[in-house]
């Protein structure tokens, strides 16, 4: 990921004129107080929402003018991962990450490689035939992560990815994130985890009220609950 | 569009994998549409008989002309040969008096038969007549004046022309009507079979919102979303076409098996299923397919808002 510097306003004002420059291969936490504007933050990344004024540029692609018909294209270079899993409910845990390869009309046997590969690297190769609702929370996200790395895109968007999980399974999730930024893929990712935020000693990103607060190379996730 | 082979497989197997993981719904809409395409497959039916019946009657029209008592060879002649040559005639069949006696004896049968005792060549009261059948049976009225039409002020050999005025008008203004009836009624139940099936679709599509927003989420273009719904609506609309096509065959040979003897003592002859089954076939599935990509189409198209 290269050079995206945005500002924005929408309707609401969810976010206020923010610049930011994430690099390749950093790991950034994105914190702040709810409704300050952190999904907005992500959603404009992988072009749920396009800005109503400034430029994002994502991977080299200027989100903001993107014709309708290449959006896909572009989110297959992005990986997005939510606190609620977002699986199909009626695909196996292994259907579920063959799927974004399917449609990127990869070749059924590659598909089928990197597909066990990935749910390897996320541990759940004996659950592969598992249906989402009957693995736990920590498992679907770790279906949901594998299905987000499965075409190595350059970007992974987590919005509060342990956010339903306790804390054994969340440290799980952060293990497994951080050996995917490890392996060369930019992680940003919103949460409101204190712990996480403190022990990792990332670069942390505060939003509030629509505004950068802070920004800090090895930063503390700073607010009270 | 360049989509891979692989790829329509894929679309194909996710279509018929739908069908069965939706498995209410396919019901669902697979009744809706074998109920509307039942009822336009019996009202085609319908349609067939009584078009196949207003042309049996049709087809037994026929102009009588009739010739003075004394008409030489020669005039017959050319009174066939310029009948027989107008455009709207098919065909002309000289009756000679005494075949027009033959035919008289016969028609009135044994009892009335010695009515006509004492009645040979010599004395035959009958004239020579034609009997003359038209192309077009509506246009008998047009076709009779134009015989009538042949007579000269100083040449009378034909004394009169008769076709069953009035009768025949009538019955031709009843069969049209049945027949446009009929095709109005087609046309409604074939609209009403597609706004069902395209409401089932938009209802399919809906209760599947999430899992299309997941799919535009990981990079699936629409036509890549669209065509396992397109695939689905065919399918159901094949097999509910197929279904129908077979209920409403199997019942119709039954029907014609069954009323067989007491209609034929009424002169009425049903369309065999043989005759009916090509276009019956042919007619459900082709709109019954339509109808399901067609409902499909226009729902995807709606919420993909491709």
């Amino acid at each position: 990921m290269q050079d995206i510097w945005k500002t924005y306003a929408n309707g609401s004002h969810a976010l206020r004129g923010v610049s930011v420059l994430i690099d390749r291969n950093e790991f950034v936490y994105l914190v702040g107080p709810s409704g300050a504007g952190k999904s907005t933050f992500m959603k404009l990344i992988y072009r749920e929402e396009i800005p109503t004024k400034g430029q994002i540029s994502v991977n080299g692609f200027n989100i903001g003018k993107l014709k309708p018909r290449k959006i896909p294209y572009v989110r297959r270079n992005i990986g997005v991962i939510f606190q609620d899993y977002r699986l199909l409910p009626k695909l196996s845990a292994y259907e579920n990450i063959a799927f974004a390869m399917e449609v990127i009309e990869a070749p059924r046997r590659l598909i089928r490689k990197r597909t066990m590969e990935v749910l390897e690297l996320v541990g759940l190769r004996d659950k592969h035939a598992s249906l989402p609702a009957q693995l736990s929370g920590g498992e679907q996200q770790r279906v949901a992560i594998a299905r987000a790395i499965v075409n190595n895109p350059a970007v992974i968007v987590a919005d509060e990815p342990t956010g339903n999980l306790d804390p054994d399974t969340s440290w799980g999730i952060m293990h497994l994130l951080e050996e995917i930024n490890f392996r060369g893929t930019t992680i940003v990712m919103a949460t409101h985890n204190r712990e996480i935020v403190n022990r990792q000693r990332k670069r942390v990103i505060a939003i509030e009220d629509g505004l950068i607060a802070r920004d800090e190379a090895r930063g503390e996730y700073g607010y009270e609950i | 569009m360049g989509m891979k082979f692989s790829t329509m497989l894929r679309h194909l197997r996710e279509g018929m994998k739908s069908l069965l993981r939706n498995g209410w719904m396919t019901f669902a809409s697979l009744s809706s549409i074998v109920i509307s395409l039942f009822i336009l497959g019996v009202f085609l039916l319908l349609a067939l008989n009584v078009n196949n019946l207003t042309e049996q009657i049709e087809s037994q029209v026929q102009i009588r002309v009739f010739l003075q008592l004394n008409t030489e060879q020669d005039k017959i002649d050319e009174l066939n040969r310029t009948i027989g040559n107008m455009p709207e005639v098919s065909s002309v069949v000289f009756v000679s008096k005494m075949e027009g006696l033959e035919l008289l004896r016969n028609s009135l049968g044994e009892d009335g038969r010695e009515l006509l005792d004492g009645y040979d060549e010599t004395n035959n009261p009958l004239p020579d007549s034609f009997t003359v059948e038209v192309v077009n049976p509506q246009e008998i009225g047009f076709a009779a004046k134009k015989i009538q039409a042949i007579n000269t002020e100083n040449d009378t050999a034909i004394s009169s022309v008769k076709y069953g005025q009035g009768t025949v008008e009538t019955l031709f203004k009843v069969t049209t009507a049945v027949r446009n009836i009929g095709l109005v009624i087609v046309a409604g139940l074939a609209l009403t079979a597609m706004f069902l099936i395209s409401n089932m679709i938009k209802m399919t599509i809906l209760s599947r919102s999430r899992e299309i927003k997941i799919m535009k989420l990981v990079g699936a273009t629409n036509s890549f979303i669209s065509w396992p719904f397109f695939i689905e609506g065919a399918l159901i609309g094949l097999f509910g076409s197929i279904i129908t096509s077979t209920i409403v065959l199997v019942g119709y040979s039954q029907l014609v098996s069954f009323s067989q003897f007491e209609l034929g003592l009424m002169m009425i002859k049903l369309v065999t299923v043989q005759e009916s089954a090509l276009l019956v076939c042919a007619l459900l599935i082709g709109i019954g397919t339509l109808i399901g990509v067609w409902g499909s189409t226009i729902s995807v198209r709606k919420y993909l808002k491709v």
